[in-house]
């Protein structure tokens, strides 16, 4: 087991350079740079172009500032946004736990109700209750998640006015945050009513993100399930006279689940690329939506330190999701 | 059942909160985040918004609504005859804020009207590099480090500006946001502590809401500064809730969660006006749509044939359905709610038959060319790639092969700079500070490879900005003004497409929002009725 975790995280070092690598150039590859992108209309006269481009420092080799970049993130330094002139890593210390609340009240959506949809729909292959499962997964996972969002707002918002709109908290709740995550800071709040403020704005919002994940989860679930149901110790359980609650609880579904847990590992890349629009949407204030601000601003210092360490994180989450599946499944470890 | 009880928890929830209201709030669904709260660095229109014209104030300040100027800091001044001696007084009992992190301990005095200009100046200042990187973008851009030669304070109370040239626009200048006055005395307080960068996270100034928090991206809250000098503020709250999508913004005005909102969607405007619970103002916009051709290449270097490509295109269809119908079709290259509008030019009128004629007549056979359509939506045009369609099709009748081309925003502006670019191209122009030559500019020699798409040096058009530059007689300058946009449409640089309106949609119960040409939002002097 040690030395299985071990090999994992030597797998690691070179994956984060080579992350690191394409961040940079990635960020440099679009067209235009940050002065540009700051002038506008107005545009920019040549000398002052020159004036900034020295002051910036972006006229030295690319190898001269990706030295500089690296040896300054191994130092802890993930440099100074060039639009708001903050510090790069507290920037994202601030808007992290917003995403990090939304993916996973998302996830436990997901995977709520995308295992057991996916679980009878195995077991009732072929019925109604199974086509329609996998007609709704199969919209869910083709659903453009900003038309998707809009249209929930209008209705659940704009037509019932059960949820709000948008935004993390009802403004008339004003605390300082404690945590990060709002649910926890509003009961921390003391003040009546902020925890399920807190609990609506976020009905909407991970609805939408959970929408793909659950969908891939409840479909890989199903096809995991049905694998298994036709393996022989299912008959041979089926034949003992099992029954099928045990059988499919107990035999089938253990086997199964190792399939979904690599999924749902994959799925927090899938999350990361969702909460972007979901955020912009739902006037979320994470990452996502910094990271698409830091793209349009052609913040060099934002994107490619945010896009670092949002690697570093999914990779994390990959690595708890390696360990936990040699944890269930023993024949992993031997490998 | 678990999901109904969350609603009907959440229904109560509000309904206890809706009790509890009893300070005036206005909450206002503002479209992005402002970058920091020192009004200098930053350019964008939303930086603005939450640091000069709620937290601070100037010299001057532009009238509400309009662009002309009245006294603000300085109670009056007086310009030496060359016009290059300004003298402020200024006023006496100017209050900064009082906050949690700064407590005054005198008024506003030259000292702190100094600093505000030599700090993006004086590159010896730790002021000036206090943020890593900031090039003082607007300071420079208005050519004032050229400009300003020295700032005396002469008493606690008089502040003279010696300028290197006469400058029109200088008192105007004076009026914008990077020209907003910040305390001297905060400053050095911080710069003992060590702590600049607070200057811009923690604002301190003497206009008429304070600043109470920020949580980035979200929300910004204010309050009104009870010392303010021009009278405190008939609002106790004043709330940003940062909604960057345009629809979004539009449910959340409808819903109750804000009161105001900026920049709708043109498609959302018919729905909010509809609301019986909100109005919509509605007001000429400061700006201009156009495409620009290459005048230095073949065949768009002759008049005529700018002037028959012109003829073809039916800018009032673009209007209607583009615009749909918030907008007018452009004469001139300025609008006309500005000074020196020239309302005797006459358009070229749309007919194709006429077009096709002088094409022929240019020797112009079997054209084709390229229109670029910007990829993103500004005010002065809601929707370019749709504008490039109509216009490509326009020209299909006048037997002109157009292609339409775009780039990723950054880079299409870049590439259209290009001395050899290939194709008309789309832009626009919001204007500044209200003066005409802030547009003119645009078709100056010297904004060549900068502003100027058309890569048009006329002469008569370019002695005449710099004319008008010269002079601060405004009978003298409109005169020349409106010589430059005979010249302009003589010429036909650009095809000018379209003013737009501007939306501001807002619930009824608030009351004396005025909405400002410069696209700035202010919410000095707004109240809520209940």
């Amino acid at each position: 087991m040690f030395r299985y975790l071990l090999h994992k995280l030597a797998l690691i070092v070179p994956t984060i350079f080579g992350i690191s690598l394409a961040a940079f150039a990635f960020v440099r590859l679009l067209p235009g740079d940050p002065i540009l992108a700051m002038a506008g209309e107005r545009g920019v006269s040549p000398e002052r172009y020159a004036e900034l481009i020295e002051r910036f420092g972006f006229n030295r080799p690319y190898i001269v500032q990706y030295y500089e970049y690296i040896i300054r993130v191994l130092g802890g330094d993930f440099g100074i946004s060039l639009s708001t002139k903050r510090p790069v890593f507290g920037e994202f210390m601030t808007l992290f736990p917003a995403t990090l609340e939304l993916a996973l009240v998302a996830m436990i959506i997901a995977i709520l109700i995308g295992i057991p949809a996916g679980i009878f729909a195995a077991v009732k292959r072929g019925s109604w209750f199974d086509q329609a499962t996998m007609g709704v997964a199969l919209t869910g996972y083709s659903m453009p998640i900003f038309w998707w969002g809009l249209l929930l707002i209008i209705f659940f918002s704009g037509y019932l006015g059960w949820t709000p709109v948008s935004g993390r908290i009802g403004l008339q709740f004003f605390f300082k945050p404690v945590t990060g995550f709002m649910l926890i800071d509003s009961l921390l709040s003391g003040r009546p009513g902020a925890f399920w403020s807190a609990l609506s704005h976020l009905i909407l919002p991970s609805i939408v993100l959970a929408t793909i994940p659950l969908a891939v989860i409840a479909r890989q679930t199903r096809s995991a399930m049905l694998e298994v149901l036709g393996e022989d110790y299912v008959r041979t359980a089926r034949a003992k006279g099992l029954s099928p609650r045990r059988i499919i609880g107990l035999h089938a579904f253990r086997n199964a689940l190792i399939p979904v847990i690599t999924t749902i590992g994959l799925q927090v890349g899938t999350l990361m690329a969702g909460a972007i629009l979901t955020e912009t949407i739902f006037s979320w204030p994470g990452i996502g939506k910094w990271m698409i601000d830091a793209i349009g601003k052609r913040d060099y210092a934002v994107v490619q330190s945010g896009l670092l360490i949002i690697a570093l994180i999914v990779m994390a989450v990959n690595l708890v999701v390696d360990v936990l599946y040699a944890v269930i499944n023993p024949r992993i470890r031997v490998q | 059942m678990k999901t109904k009880l969350t609603f009907a928890a959440a229904l109560l929830a509000a309904t206890v909160m809706g009790g509890m209201a009893n300070a005036k709030q206005l909450v206002y669904c503002s479209e992005a985040s402002p970058a920091g709260f020192d009004p200098s660095p930053w350019s964008g229109g939303n930086d603005f918004d939450a640091s000069s014209r709620t937290i601070y104030s100037r010299l001057v300040e532009f009238d509400h609504g309009k662009t002309t100027i009245s006294p603000g800091l300085a109670e009056s001044w007086t310009v030496s005859d060359d016009g290059k001696e300004y003298t402020f007084k200024l006023r006496k009992g100017v209050k900064f804020q009082t906050t949690d992190w700064f407590t005054p301990t005198r008024e506003l005095t030259a000292e702190d009207v100094k600093f505000s200009f030599e700090r993006q100046w004086k590159k010896e200042s730790p002021w000036y590099s206090y943020l890593a990187g900031t090039g003082w973008e607007y300071f420079a851009g208005m050519g004032f480090p050229d400009l300003l030669k020295e700032i005396v304070v002469v008493d606690d109370h008089t502040v003279k500006f010696v300028l290197n040239k006469p400058e029109v626009a200088f008192l105007p200048d004076l009026g914008m946001d990077f020209a907003s006055i910040v305390s001297k005395e905060y400053a050095d307080q911080l710069e003992k502590a060590g702590t600049l960068a607070q200057f811009s996270q923690k604002p301190v100034g003497t206009g008429p809401y304070q600043f109470v928090d920020y949580q980035v991206d979200a929300v910004i809250r204010y309050q009104a500064w009870d010392g303010y000098f021009g009278g405190r503020q008939k609002l106790d709250d004043l709330i940003f809730a940062i909604t960057p999508d345009a629809a979004v913004r539009a449910q959340k005005l409808k819903a109750g969660e804000c009161d105001i909102m900026s920049y709708p969607a043109p498609a959302d405007i018919a729905g909010l006006k509809a609301d019986t619970n909100l109005n919509v103002a509605e007001q000429e916009g400061l700006n201009v749509g156009y495409m620009a051709y290459n005048t230095t290449v073949a065949p768009f270097d002759k008049v005529e044939v700018r002037k028959a490509l012109n003829m073809a295109v039916n800018k009032q269809a673009i209007i209607d359905a583009v615009y749909q119908g918030a907008g007018q079709a452009a004469v001139n290259p300025i609008p006309p709610t500005m000074w020196s509008y020239n309302k005797n030019i006459k358009d070229d009128p749309y007919d194709p038959d006429a077009a096709k004629k002088m094409l022929a007549d240019a020797g112009v056979k079997d054209l084709s060319m390229k229109i670029w359509a910007m990829p993103v939506s500004r005010p002065y045009n809601p929707g370019a790639q749709r504008v490039a369609e109509m216009i490509q099709a326009d020209y299909a009748k006048v037997g002109v092969k157009a292609e339409i081309v775009s780039y990723e925003w950054t880079e299409y502006r870049e590439r259209g700079k290009a001395k050899d670019r290939d194709g008309a191209f789309q832009l626009g122009w919001t204007g500044d500070n209200g003066d005409p030559d802030n547009f003119l500019f645009l078709l100056g020699c010297s904004a060549i490879g900068q502003s100027n798409y058309a890569i048009w040096c006329n002469k008569e058009f370019e002695d005449l900005l710099q004319a008008g530059k010269a002079t601060t007689d405004t009978a003298k300058r409109t005169e020349i003004y409106e010589k430059a946009q005979e010249v302009f449409k003589r010429e036909a640089p650009w095809l000018t497409i379209a003013h737009s309106k501007v939306f501001m949609p807002m619930n009824k119960k608030v009351v004396g929002y005025a909405m400002d040409p410069l696209g700035i939002h202010r919410f000095d002097g707004v109240d809520v009725t209940e």
